[in-house]
């Protein structure tokens, strides 16, 4: 019993950690790309490479004076950054970071809890998120930070379906299941899913962008006409948790689409790479291999992310919600129907 | 009622079938943004990177000394006249005996100053000097944190004795022909003598 309280204590602090180093350095990474992308050098000061910047960038957002609007209720005004740190970092808890090893004698999974309803748990995880936005910005008792919340939540609800929808496609896909961990491996026997749902990665893709507030959707904090949308009134470090939170949820939803569409921990010719080493399965370097390999999809798709914004403009709001509703949403649909013939004919399901 | 003949009609063309998948644009705009990854950065890093910068670059302006080591500058006034940006100011003062090492003129600048945030660097400055005292340098001015310390005094403006700085390549024989064009009445006591050598009267 205590090695398995030690063992889940010793994974969450692994996963809390890494989420919140993952996210300190994209945000370096995201300057050093968009410098590179806009030929610049970008961020090389502090320490080697700029490695530091982070570090800086954080120790700055903490010696930053600390503003409570009087006309803002308190309690509220506190709670918005912190629960959209915390569903933030909530999410991590069921995605499945490497295979089984045996450390010490004993099968460990890599993973804080394999729960059989672990889409649904995410999903609602995530629209929890919705509320700390809306909390802060209302409470803020500013027109800006409210409307940027209201136009956060519903941007998410709108492409929550259409995602949602675009889930469910890949759920029959993958065999019914709603375990990240079953879902995984079942695409290390056969394809990785994205060859059965590219329709479907497109949706979650764009869904995922738009429920992340990045760019093009990062209407919510439009600085054109809503100064700083929903955080305009927040500063010092409940304005870093909302900056912060936005990474986690990048680098959540990355883990997510790389685990749903790219196979995860897994990655082509994956068993005869293993053979050839010699490595047995529950070996830890297969799970460390598999680690890596998990690591390098999400990096693309961080980059991706990035890539994005610093290409395209902001998404007019009637724009976004007609793509969200009028496109996006017929198109999962279709790609549900597609799904169920294609699935029927590969016999997964049957009538 | 149309008034002139410069409207136009706007175009509210509707976006084909294939403009409005957006994918291909994104795609398109993605490949170009994705290209300047490997293009050659704009930028350099600065304090230990500069740009090449020509060797009669106007920057941070020097009082020169002659080969004795005394300034040369005998607070004429007339390079503050020729600012067009009115960046100079200066008080005079009297030589006294045995500062002739310290000033070559008998009458020199106690307090000169240049804003350097209101200097635009024309160089006017130069062309006006009859001692060949104040010269511009393509040293960068620095950056600052105060409003104040950009009105550099003779403290950053003075060449400093053990390191003298090399305007000749400013100093070119065409200027200092030009300074001696007769009809200009300060070019009278260059009449005839070396112009590195100090001019003593
Ligand atoms: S360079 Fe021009 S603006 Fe600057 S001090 Fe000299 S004359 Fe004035
Ligand atoms: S720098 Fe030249 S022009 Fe200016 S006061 Fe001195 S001698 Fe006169």
């Amino acid at each position: 019993m205590l090695t398995f309280i030690i063992y889940k204590l010793i994974i969450c602090v692994a996963v809390f950690g890494l989420s919140l180093a993952v996210a300190a350095y994209s945000t370096l990474w995201e300057r050093k790309l968009s410098a590179l992308l806009q030929d610049r050098v970008g961020p090389d000061r502090a320490g080697p490479f700029g490695l530091l910047q982070p570090l800086a960038d954080g120790g700055k957002m903490f010696f930053k004076e600390e503003i409570i609007p009087n006309v803002s209720n308190k309690f509220l005004f506190i709670l918005g950054p912190s629960l959209v740190m915390l569903t933030a970092l909530m999410t991590g808890a069921v995605i499945p970071w490497a295979k089984d090893a045996y450390v010490a004698g004993k099968l460990y999974s890599m993973q804080i809890t394999d729960i059989n309803i672990g889409i649904l748990y995410l999903f609602g995880v995530v629209s929890v998120g919705v509320y700390g936005i809306m909390i802060g910005g209302w409470a803020s008792n500013n027109k800006y930070a409210l409307l940027g919340s209201m136009r956060a939540s519903s941007q998410m609800i709108s492409y929550e379906i259409a995602m949602g929808i675009a889930v469910i496609a890949l759920i029959i896909t993958s065999g019914g299941t709603l375990s990240l961990r079953e879902i995984v491996e079942q695409q290390d026997a056969g394809f990785a899913n994205i060859v059965w749902q590219p329709l479907g990665f497109i949706i979650f893709f764009v869904c995922a962008l738009a429920e992340t507030n990045r760019a093009p959707f990062d209407l919510p904090e439009c600085e054109a006409e809503l100064v700083g949308g929903y955080h305009t009134e927040y500063s010092s470090m409940k304005l870093g948790l909302f900056l912060f939170a936005e990474y986690i949820n990048m680098f959540i939803s990355s883990a997510v689409m790389a685990a749903f569409y790219f196979g995860g921990y897994n990655f082509p010719f994956a068993h005869e790479l293993y053979d050839a080493m010699g490595l047995a399965d529950g070996s830890k370097w297969i799970a460390l291999i598999g680690f890596g390999a998990y690591f390098t999809k999400i990096f693309l798709f961080i980059s991706v992310f990035m890539w994005i914004r610093w290409t395209l403009p902001r998404f007019r709001y009637d724009q976004l919600m007609n793509l969200g509703w009028r496109i996006l949403l017929p198109l999962s649909l279709l790609n549900l129907a597609i799904t169920v013939v294609v699935e029927f004919f590969r016999g997964h399901i049957t009538f | 009622m149309q008034l002139t003949n410069r409207s136009k009609v706007v175009s509210n063309k509707v976006q084909t079938a294939m403009e409005q998948l957006y994918l291909p644009g994104i795609l398109k705009g993605m490949l170009i943004t994705g290209s300047h990854l490997f293009k050659r950065r704009a930028t350099v890093k600065y304090p230990e990177e500069t740009r090449p910068v020509a060797a009669v670059y106007r920057g941070w302006h020097v009082l020169k000394r002659d080969e004795n080591g005394a300034e040369r500058c005998t607070a004429c006034g007339l390079c503050a006249v020729a600012c067009p940006a009115e960046a100079i100011t200066m008080e005079s003062a009297e030589r006294k005996k045995g500062e002739e090492g310290l000033y070559r003129e008998e009458k020199y600048a106690k307090i000169y100053e240049i804003n350097m945030l209101r200097c635009i660097f024309c160089g006017l400055c130069e062309e006006a000097c009859p001692k060949e005292a104040i010269f511009l340098t393509d040293r960068l001015v620095d950056t600052e944190y105060e409003r104040e310390d950009f009105v550099y005094g003779k403290s950053k403006l003075t060449e400093k004795i053990d390191k003298r700085i090399d305007v000749s390549k400013r100093q070119t024989l065409e200027v200092a022909e030009f300074k001696k064009l007769p009809g200009l009445k300060h070019n009278e006591m260059w009449e005839g003598k070396n112009l590195n050598k100090g001019n003593k009267h």
